[in-house]
């Protein structure tokens, strides 16, 4: 029962064949058995939900980013311990509408800052394909749930990746869709101009059907659009008269691209020309400069975004000061992690007097260069392709030690972040890891201008038929090696 | 340097409370004086997630003000986000607009405006002194009910000279937006507040000087004082060979004192950097069309008229143009009016109406809510004019139409209070005067004006009042050969 | 465009420290080198956007192309003041208190 995707076990609920509560009983128990460190919170087995049309009852998997009524939402953050929302974001509020059941709360990068989700101030989550190894990040507890059989689906947030890149680690989808298509409400804000909210499932179309019902304005956030054309199921089975282009500086050939990641990258290129696409060469000059600009924009927001948790209104507040410049200096260092305390700083910085121009506004300007070199690909292209991330899963503890080298795990991502247009993951296949060990698996990104979603969902679903990824882990979440023992869970 | 070398050079930043039915960011609706913290939602409290919402009717307001003050509107404007920590200001930054306003360089009579934006209020910040947890130090209250109130914040050049003409030129600025009803500009409640930059320069001189910045003087008596004793120290400061530090300071109209703002908390880097949670304000030609016919006739305007049209001189022309209640009181008064000019019916409505109505202990600031109508102060203004009833018996009238309305004429016919008609009756009653005070009537007889107070009194008590002052002293000088 | 400030040996101890207090963060004497060292290491790599010609470009700050999104002026519930108030650390008075500010 656990195997199925979301669509499937939608199709047996409404053949009769499969009871609603018997499912989601079924992964509230797998839920509370979570040994990866997936779940910050979970609903119980048994209780009783609406089980409304056209989600039938459907559990799932909410990053704690999510503002949920009366349910702990935490980001991720010690400063945020037991605070409990008097408001639902509007996306989750529309999954509800739409009938899918609250099934838990997910573990995450702390206020979604991270590549790994070592930064949760709830400790880690480990990968269901090797549980020594990280899940991606900051939407790593809803990916390994997935992926781990935790959850049939789960949403996430992606900033600068944490969509993409943890659903590439750990063989699932991860869709981002263009900016402005889900409403930002209730999500908990990291660099508000770049944040998005997005599906992580097992198949494609599980994604059409998630982006399908959380999309549309919102009267609660300006810059709420929606998919104006809506969003249809992918039906494609080929690519025929699909243009698709490959940067050559931005693709498996780039500096740093792991030999595993390049190999299944050519493969899957080779399997985009059987499938009927022209394939041709495309030029983003400025891509390799979006880490550079994302370094100084979403820091910039979130120093602002950030400066709200000041122990006055709600969550910690960190007592004995005696003035209140203390309590509040107090309070964020006590209730903020290092790599939170460090984008802050390098946020303040930017936007420190004298810094500015130098810093924020040349940002901006790369930010525009960036959308103009897709612009200008979209002329001739209908999709790019990139590998999603440079390397496949890496070991706990690996890249802590040096930011810088896990802010370049975000390379392939963040460029459409800064241009605002859509861009999935999908699994291509699997490869060893640089070091030698079993394979794990390798994302496929693929890129389209701004609100062709279905466009996109199409061809990424063409080309999931034609790789037949196995996106389930080889074992049980629960005989892992390395899984258990330090992970702190539900 | 002489202290009469030194020019003021003024400039105000003013900040009006919009009266929107909803905060500027949020729905939660707007008071004054409710319980603390009964006007909050998620957005306002700056919960985790919450996005703000640009309220439009805040927007009209203030492209109506913009219009008002002959600003440019600009095509787009923008909101930008200024950081600081303070627990008045739950999201610890305020969205304002910075480098985009929406509207700049207008004009107000005589004085230029710098530039118009929109941003957002902070929340009340009470002291209540020692808490009990915290030793050796004090507590706040924070009430976010006033928290994310509208504002508009009006800049002007730094054109004013006098501190006279600062509460003049805030008068009128006053005006203007109770006229467009965009606020209640109401400076003690705080929905009209006031800062001024403050300099002295040597005369003639183009350059500025140093300059301090006055905060929050919250009357506009308050204003002129404040800024003269500024002046003063500034002044004192100079010529005695000192420097203006730049600083921000703080005028009690008690003392007459001005204090240092000194902060002990670090230095202001407000990080500005544009919203990205709200998009760009473009107003569009039907948004501005909206507001142009929204403005009403505004009191600069309507000054002009008085003077140019009605003939008004300054002082009555300022006086009622500058409050909108007085001004349709009185325009409505001269539309009725007959034969009483403009200026005779602004003389009642300022004078005799606004000093009966505070005698009676009514609300002179605005007649109309009295029991006098405007048509019953043109009755009253004709009768005066046509002859018709003295200025004693006039102001009887006006006494009766206070306490119970009704028609002038028909309250002076009533009370008995008509001016004598039949001249051969005033004559009599005037020789038996003389005859019964005849020390008064020998006095005036040797060129004594002084002493006709008794004659006129003993004609006006024989007569209830009815006979006219002018024409009794004028049959009287006749009787007497003078 | 101004000259991008070297920032590689411009970020020291004592700026790191001013940028703390413009946060609202305590950092030890530990966390200070720390920090100085990583945000040096970052700011170098971020640095390299000043190799680019960015002369007459405008900068991005909203990728939607929106104008003139308003709210009507109509009132909505507001939170019930308990609510408001519980998740407060010191609620007090029907408010939310906090050490008095130092003036
Ligand atoms: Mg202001
Ligand atoms: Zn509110």
């Amino acid at each position: 029962m656990l195997e199925l995707t979301a669509g499937e076990a939608l199709a047996r609920i409404a053949s009769g064949e499969l009871d609603s509560q018997e499912y989601f009983d079924a992964y509230a128990h797998a839920a509370a058995g979570d040994e990866l460190g997936a779940y910050l919170w979970t609903a119980e087995a048994g209780g009783k939900g609406s089980g409304g049309q056209p989600l039938g009852g459907l559990p799932i998997a909410v990053k704690d980013i999510f503002c949920t009524e009366g349910i702990e939402t935490t980001a991720g953050s010690r400063i945020l311990e037991g605070y409990r929302p008097p408001y639902t974001a509007t996306a989750v509020r529309r999954l509800r509408e739409a009938g899918a059941r609250l099934l838990g709360k997910t573990n995450m990068d702390e206020f979604a800052m991270g590549s790994s989700n070592e930064n949760s101030a709830y400790g880690p989550v480990r990968n269901p394909w090797d549980g020594d190894r990280v899940p991606g990040g900051s939407s790593g507890g809803s990916a390994a749930a997935v992926a781990g059989r935790l959850a049939p689906w789960a949403i996430g947030t992606d900033t600068g990746g944490s969509i993409r890149q943890p659903a590439a680690l750990c063989g699932i989808v991860g869709l981002k869709p263009t900016y402005g298509a889900i409403s930002r409400y209730g999500m908990i804000a990291f660099a508000s101009s770049l944040d998005q909210c997005g599906p992580l499932t097992r198949d494609v179309a599980d994604a059409a059907l998630l982006l399908r019902e959380m999309q549309g304005p919102d009267p609660c956030d300006s810059t709420s659009v929606g998919i104006e054309a809506g969003v249809e199921l992918p039906s494609r089975a080929d690519l025929e008269g699909l243009r698709v282009g490959v940067a050559r500086d931005f693709s498996h050939e780039a500096e740093g691209v792991e030999p595993g990641v390049a190999e299944v990258f050519e493969r899957n290129l080779a399997l985009i020309r059987e499938l009927g696409a022209e394939v041709g060469e495309c030029e983003l000059p400025h891509a390799g400069h979006g880490i550079s600009a994302y370094y100084v924009l979403a820091p910039a927001e979130a120093s602002a975004n950030l400066a709200r948790y000041d122990g006055v209104r709600y969550g910690l507040r960190v007592d004995g000061a005696e003035d209140l410049v203390s309590m509040y200096e107090r309070t964020r260092s006590a209730g903020f992690g290092a790599e939170v305390k460090r984008r802050i700083m390098l946020g303040t910085y930017v936007l420190s007097s004298g810094y500015y121009d130098a810093y924020y506004g040349r940002a901006q300007r790369v930010r525009t260069k960036i959308a103009e070199d897709f612009a200008a690909v979209f002329e001739r292209f209908d999709l790019i392709v990139t590998p999603t991330s440079p390397s496949v899963a890496f070991k706990l503890g690996e890249r802590t030690k040096d930011p810088l080298s896990m802010y370049l795990s975000d390379y392939f991502t963040v460029p459409m972040s800064l241009a605002g247009i859509p861009a999935i993951s999908i699994p291509g296949g699997l490869a060893e890891p640089a070091g030698g060990g079993p394979e794990l698996p390798v994302g496929l990104q693929l890129t389209a201008p701004a609100f062709a979603e279905t466009r996109l969902l199409d061809a990424a679903h063409a080309l999931e038929a034609a790789i037949d990824f196995t996106n389930m882990p080889p074992t049980s979440s629960a005989s892992r090696p390395g899984a258990g023992g330090s992970a702190a869970g539900s | 340097m002489a202290a009469s070398d030194w020019e003021p050079v003024i400039g105000l930043e003013i900040h009006v409370q919009l009266r929107t039915r909803t905060k500027m960011f949020c729905g939660c609706e707007l008071s004054f004086g409710d319980e603390p913290n009964v006007h909050t939602c998620p957005v306002c409290l700056a919960h985790p997630g919450v996005l703000p919402t640009i309220n439009g009717q805040a927007v009209s307001y203030g492209l109506e003000i913009a219009l008002a003050l002959d600003c440019e509107v600009a095509p787009r404007s923008i909101f930008h986000r200024k950081n600081y920590f303070y627990p008045d200001s739950p999201k610890a930054y305020q969205i304002s607009q910075y480098d985009t306003p929406l509207a700049s360089g207008g004009s107000l009579g005589d004085i230029r405006i710098h530039r118009v934006h929109l941003e957002e209020d902070a929340a009340k910040l009470i002291h209540v002194g020692e808490s009990g947890r915290i030793h050796g130090s004090g507590a706040s209250l924070v009430d976010f009910n006033r928290g994310g109130t509208p504002l508009v914040e009006i800049v002007t050049e730094p054109d004013l000279r006098e501190p006279a003409q600062a509460r003049e030129w805030l008068q009128l600025l006053r005006a203007t937006i109770k006229q467009i009803g965009a606020s209640d500009v109401n400076m003690e409640e705080g929905s009209l507040r006031c800062d001024a930059n403050i300099s002295l320069r040597p005369a003639g001189s183009s350059v500025l000087g140093t300059k301090t910045e006055l905060k929050n003087m919250n009357s506009f008596r308050f204003i002129e004082r404040g800024v003269a004793a500024e002046l003063e120290r500034q002044r004192a400061l100079l010529d005695s060979g000192g420097e203006v530090s730049q600083e921000t300071l703080h005028f009690d109209p008690r003392s007459g004192e001005l204090t240092s703002l000194r902060s002990k908390e670090y230095a202001h880097d407000y990080r500005y950097f544009p919203e990205p949670d709200l998009v760009p304000l473009a107003p569009t030609e039907e948004m501005l069309s909206a507001a142009r016919e929204a403005l009403p006739e505004l009191p600069a305007e309507r000054r002009r008229r008085y003077l140019a049209e009605l003939g008004l001189s300054p002082k009555p022309a300022n006086q009622l143009a500058f409050s909108p209640e007085l001004a349709e009181f009185y325009e409505q008064a001269v539309d009725a009016a007959t034969s009483a000019d403009p200026g005779a019916v602004a003389n009642w409505v300022i004078g005799d109406l606004t000093a009966a109505l505070r005698e009676a202990g009514v609300d002179a600031a605005d007649p109309a809510a009295s029991k006098v109508s405007p048509a019953a102060i043109a009755g009253l203004a004709d009768l005066a004019a046509e002859r018709k009833i003295s200025s004693t018996a006039a102001r009887q009238v006006l006494a009766a139409l206070v306490a119970e309305g009704g028609d002038p004429a028909e309250v002076a016919g009533r009370e008995g209070l008509g001016q004598m008609e039949d001249p051969d009756e005033l004559e009599s009653v005037v020789e038996r005067a003389l005859e019964a005070e005849p020390e008064a009537a020998a006095k005036v007889r040797e060129g004594n004006m002084r002493a006709v107070g008794p004659l006129v009194g003993f004609v006006m008590r024989e007569t209830n009042g009815r006979a006219d002052g002018g024409e009794v002293t004028r049959i009287i000088r006749g009787k007497l050969g003078l | 465009m101004l000259p991008l400030p070297r920032i590689t040996d411009v970020i020291d101890r004592d700026q790191v420290l001013h940028v703390a207090r413009l946060a609202r963060l305590q950092l030890s004497e530990d966390d200070l080198e720390m920090m100085a060292s990583e945000l040096s290491s970052i700011l170098d790599h971020v640095e390299r956007i000043s190799e680019l010609d960015l002369d007459g470009v405008e900068p991005t700050t909203h990728v939607v192309a929106l104008e003139n999104v308003l709210r009507a002026d109509e009132p909505r519930p507001s939170l019930p003041r308990e609510r408001a108030l519980e998740p407060a650390p010191d609620p007090a008075e029907g408010a939310f208190r906090v050490p008095s500010p130092v003036v």
